[in-house]
């Protein structure tokens, strides 16, 4: 496991260059390019089970979803940030992809503490100390639970067996 | 106690009487936005929409403007993908490459109106604040979810409220203005949070409005409005038929907190690479020598910024080592501009002009920048790597400062240039 550790306002260029926007879509095509102009090291080292640590506003910038998707993709257990940027943090409810805000918990980082996450408990470990962490409101665990909003549209539509609109 | 703008709006939208701040609400949105990311929006959910069909064909708003002309066959074949959507299912509000830069159309063409909710995977959706609708980006996968089920969550925002005092000085401009309060508050200062506009905002024409709510993302806003007032009604009337009731907060509602601005004493300024609220006045950084200007954008490409800039550079010529792009927001832009002999004068003075898009803005294409270049753009972003390449810098300000500059080729007070 190893734990990325990035600054404040880290926006959605350096999550994801915008010129690859409209040519590169799926898992696949997005993994080579994540975090290309902020870390190079990151798509070809990060492992699933790694951890990002962040600062104040993280994922601001754009609402395009590579970034969720292809840390989602790559096996990201979880961000954790002191904040997060309002778009960014839908789209990763939207994806499955776990973010965690907990500014104390980024603060206590040191370089080569391990980090882990209890999503279940509410508790992030670093290194030998623990904090707390509030669960997210039941209408938003339920989209992240199914594996995301698309699975959770599924689901309902398969249930409904149609749609209520005008067309 | 009183409501805000967006607990009147979220309330009307879930059907409820009231909600509270704080609250998750299910809403139907008005309108939903997408541009040429429709094609992948579309790629996730094939099965459902052939099952299912769309929850309401007028509901989406699709323009294509992003990268248009296509650039290669992958954008190419996206285009060609969503005009097959849009006929196949009978999608009533499409826009075809060339129209214009969706937030643009979106306004003009009378999709927006006061109380309505819109959604858009763009983060500039925003903008339509400008004519009193609640208005936020959501990421790809949202809006397919939407255009099966015509709904989705919110929560209702805590508030911020400017208020505006005064009258901005010419050549200063709302770009300064909307910067100047991105530098004040921060890049994250208004996350999560409803921006509202008070006081004297009669003296903003829509067009400084829709420059201003456009921004409002920069600070992190979840959407940005201003009141409809007798300007908002005059703009209205000329193209939209439908009636609309508009929705205001209360007097007493309540604030995070509370800004106020005197128009008067803002100054021309600039967003230094690589962040939209590193912004200092002008003097700072006068002098700095730029490769590319650029003027156009869904921030600042309408008819009186390129009538701005071409009142700067009439007689004059850019400078011998620099060049100037300008992108009108829209062809119906293109056409007054052509017609008021805006683009003459432009052309004349050597800018080169590209079609109505998003253009060099997102680096996908056009006017992509080298290693070690500087732009001075009119755009919303100066993020590192914006226009196509990491190494290259991007400085932000109004279309007065970017056409002064041009002449120059370093960046130059507009107030040097202009009475």
């Amino acid at each position: 496991m190893r734990v990325w550790k990035y600054g404040d306002d880290v926006n959605t260029d350096m999550l994801f260059p915008g010129k690859y926007t409209y040519t590169c879509s799926t898992p696949d095509e997005i993994i080579p390019h994540l975090l290309e102009d902020l870390d190079p090291e990151f798509a070809t080292k990060a492992r699933p089970g790694d951890v990002i640590m962040a600062g104040e506003n993280f994922g601001c910038g754009s609402s395009r979803e590579q970034p969720t998707v292809g840390l989602k993709a790559i096996g990201i257990e979880a961000v954790i940030a002191k904040s997060f940027a309002r778009i960014f943090y839908r789209s990763a409810i939207n994806q499955g992809l776990i973010l965690i805000e907990c500014p104390r918990a980024v603060d206590a980082y040191r370089e080569g503490d391990t980090v882990e996450v209890d999503p279940e408990r509410g508790i992030i470990t670093v290194g030998s100390q623990e904090f707390k962490f509030p669960k997210l409101p039941p209408e938003i665990l339920a989209i992240r639970d199914a594996g995301g909003l698309l699975e959770r549209v599924r689901a309902r539509l398969k249930e409904r067996g149609r749609i209520d609109g005008k067309s | 106690m009183g409501q805000t703008f967006a607990q009147k709006v979220l309330a009307n939208k879930s059907g409820q009487e009231t909600v509270e701040i704080g609250e998750i609400v299910t809403v139907r949105p008005d309108h939903l936005l997408t541009h040429d990311n429709t094609a992948a929006i579309i790629a996730k959910i094939e099965d459902e929409l052939t099952t299912y069909g769309i929850a309401d064909r007028e509901l989406p708003v699709i323009v294509i403007d992003h990268v248009v002309p296509a650039s290669n066959e992958k954008t190419a074949s996206n285009h060609k993908r969503i005009r097959e959507f849009v006929k196949q299912h009978g999608i009533v509000n499409f826009y075809d490459a060339g129209e214009g830069i969706c937030h643009q159309v979106v306004v003009a063409k009378g999709h927006a109106l006061p109380g309505m909710l819109i959604v858009g995977s763009d983060s500039h959706t925003c903008t339509y604040g400008a004519v009193g609708a609640f208005a936020t980006g959501i990421d790809r996968t949202e809006a397919a979810s939407i255009m099966l089920t015509g709904e989705t969550w919110l929560k209702v925002p805590h508030s911020i409220k400017i208020s505006l005092r005064g009258h901005l000085t010419p050549p200063v401009s709302a770009k300064d203005l909307i910067l100047q309060i991105i530098g004040d508050v921060g890049a994250s200062g208004a996350n999560y949070l409803s921006v509202e506009f008070h006081g004297d905002v009669a003296n903003l024409s829509i067009e400084d409005r829709l420059t201003i709510a456009n921004m409002g993302v920069e600070m992190g806003a979840k959407n940005t409005v201003f009141p409809v007032d007798d300007v908002t009604r005059s703009f209205l009337s000329r193209m939209v038929k439908k009636d609309w009731q508009s929705i205001w907060a209360d007097e007493d509602a309540p604030y995070l907190k509370s800004l106020d601005y005197d128009l008067s004493r803002i100054e021309p300024v600039v967003a230094l690479p690589h962040r939209v609220d590193n912004v200092v006045r002008i003097s700072e950084v006068e002098r700095t020598p730029i490769d590319q200007f650029l003027i156009g954008t869904c921030t600042n490409g309408r008819l009186s910024d390129l009538q701005v800039a071409a009142n700067v550079l009439k007689g004059k010529h850019v400078n011998k080592w620099s060049r100037l792009l300008v992108l009108p927001a829209s062809r119906d832009i293109m056409l007054a501009a052509a017609a008021d002999g805006t683009l003459e004068t432009l052309i004349e003075a050597g800018a080169t002009i590209l079609p109505p898009g998003c253009g060099p803005c997102l680096g996908a294409h056009q006017g992509v920048l080298a290693p070690g270049e500087r732009c001075l753009s009119t755009a919303n972003r100066n993020f590192k790597g914006r226009m196509g390449c990491r190494d290259a810098e991007i400085y932000l300000a109004s279309p007065a400062t970017v056409a002064a500059s041009a002449i120059s080729g370093v960046i130059t007070d507009p107030r040097q240039v202009m009475e």
